[in-house]
């Protein structure tokens, strides 16, 4: 992409791209912070997580003002426009994700441990947050790199998770029907996967987002296959 | 009209959502000043009872083009333009056509007002004298038609005998606009109308351009891309003479096709 004739514009654009990358990195490490704290509840980590959803909160206040500046100010059209409100979208999925990661480490920190449940679901959960990491980490890249290459695959991941969710809630209503007493604790989990399923889903809005930056396409509500075949992949 | 239909889709038709029956059918034209080529192979449809802007940075062709619907250039002998532009049936561009009846269906307002020097009345009612033979009371008629038309009525009924250059240059422009319109034209073509002009009066041009496309089908040339989006159903973009882009003004705005359109619409351009 040329640059602007008015370089100042190109440096407000650049400005609000740096700051989602800086605000999905921190979300990125506050994830990675709220699984360790599911393997291994850590007060230190958990205060952590806290800190870094407030400084999320900031970023997206900050950034929110930046694209109001650029759209009084600038007027963009085109690809800049597209740019700008999706900014603006993908910063609102940002700060919700964080609000998720809070809950699931807030989670983490109170849930009972009874055996039998800590040990076989944990790993479970603990596994679909890898997966809903990895596919942070791939929507994140694409709107980094601004390339649409991985957008079928992060919408086909979030099925994955949505799947992994479901197979944890089955095996938790089990647990529950047979032993009451586990309810508390298996209730505490199905929270946490419910918090991994929406981060899955908020990486997937991430990357639909940047289809409609990039191609000028509207992906929402789209399946993986359709998606590559409007993108002719 | 005769409308080709399946001509106006095989090439330059006025493309988009809002399909329009096409007023101007402009087929392989070619414009020269002297030995230079200004514009190359133009195809597009100026579609009826609707706003085209033309865009593009200066020397782009794109006033040039507006003044061969009117052959506003016929007045200069050494411009010559070839090709077709398809007006009610007609070929304008060649040589039997009445150029003063075309320049009364293709009206035209330029960059910077021309009021002539004489009444806000007689302004309008000299064009009309060129063409009708009305009565003093048709006239008055007429006169405060055209005058509303260009939403200038309220503000200039009790002043018809005072000089048209004594108005402000919003009120100026809205004046030659009743004038292009008080001959009843089927196409108005507006050269910069605003350039010109503070943004109140630009504002008032705008909103009376939205209201002038339900009676006449409207071709803009403007430098100034937000009124562009503004006022036009369809954007042409034109650079170096050659129309590179034509379409919805919708599309042109959030998704243009071509990668020179989103370099001069978003700024990047030179």
């Amino acid at each position: 992409m040329n640059e602007h004739t008015y370089k100042q514009f190109d440096a407000e654009m650049e400005e609000i791209r740096s700051g989602v990358m800086a605000m999905g990195g921190l979300v990125e490490t506050q994830l990675a912070r709220a699984i360790a704290s599911l393997r291994q509840p850590d007060l230190d980590q958990i205060d952590a997580v806290a800190a870094d959803e407030q400084a999320i909160n900031q970023m997206q206040v900050n950034i929110d003002q930046q694209c109001t500046q650029i759209i009084a100010r600038r007027q963009p059209t085109a690809i800049d426009l597209r740019m700008v409100l999706t900014t603006v979208k993908i910063v609102n999925e940002l700060e919700r994700i964080g609000d998720e990661i809070k809950k699931i480490a807030y989670k983490a920190q109170q849930m009972q441990r009874p055996e039998g449940l800590s040990t076989v679901r944990l790993h479970e959960i603990t596994r679909a947050a890898e997966l809903a990491e990895d596919n942070l980490q791939l929507a994140l890249d694409s709107f980094a790199r601004l390339d649409v290459g991985a957008a079928a695959q992060v919408v086909s991941n979030d099925e994955a998770i949505d799947a992994a969710f479901l197979a944890i809630l089955r095996q938790l209503i089990s647990y529950m029907m047979e032993d009451p007493r586990t309810i508390t604790p298996a209730l505490e989990i199905v929270f946490i996967a419910k918090s991994i399923e929406r981060i899955g889903d908020h990486a997937k809005n991430i990357v639909e987002n940047v289809v409609h930056v990039v191609k000028g396409k509207d992906v929402r509500h789209a399946t993986a296959e359709e998606i590559r075949a409007q993108l002719g992949q | 009209m005769n409308l080709d239909i399946a001509a106006s889709r095989r090439e330059g038709a006025a493309p988009g959502k809002h399909a329009a029956a096409m007023k101007i059918a402009v087929r392989h034209l070619d414009f020269f000043y002297g030995n230079f080529q200004a514009l190359k192979d133009i195809n597009l449809d100026v579609a009826q009872r609707r706003v085209t802007a033309f865009i593009g940075p200066s020397g782009c062709g794109k006033s040039t083009l507006l003044r061969t619907f009117n052959r506003m250039y016929s007045l200069y002998p050494a411009q010559r333009a070839t090709g077709e532009i398809v007006f009610n049936g007609r070929n304008v561009l060649d040589s039997g056509v009445d150029l003063n009846l075309l320049r009364a269906r293709v009206g035209m307002v330029f960059q910077k007002p021309t009021p002539f020097p004489m009444s806000i009345y007689d302004n309008i009612a000299f064009g009309v004298r060129l063409y009708e033979k009305l009565s003093q009371r048709e006239m008055d008629e007429r006169v405060e038609w055209a005058l509303i038309k260009a939403a200038m009525w309220d503000e200039s009924k009790d002043k018809l005998k005072q000089s048209g250059m004594a108005l402000s240059g919003g009120q100026q422009q809205r004046l030659c606009i009743a004038r292009a319109v008080s001959v009843k034209p089927e196409v108005l073509l507006l050269d910069e109308p605003t350039s010109a002009l503070d943004p109140i009066s630009t504002a008032k041009i705008e909103e009376l351009i939205s209201e002038l496309k339900n009676d006449y089908t409207i071709a803009i040339v403007t430098h100034n891309m937000q009124q562009a989006a503004r006022v036009s159903d369809y954007t042409a973009y034109m650079y170096l003479g050659e129309l590179i882009e034509f379409g919805a003004t919708d599309e042109i705005f959030l998704r243009p096709n071509r990668k020179e359109t989103e370099d001069y619409i978003t700024g990047r351009f030179g």
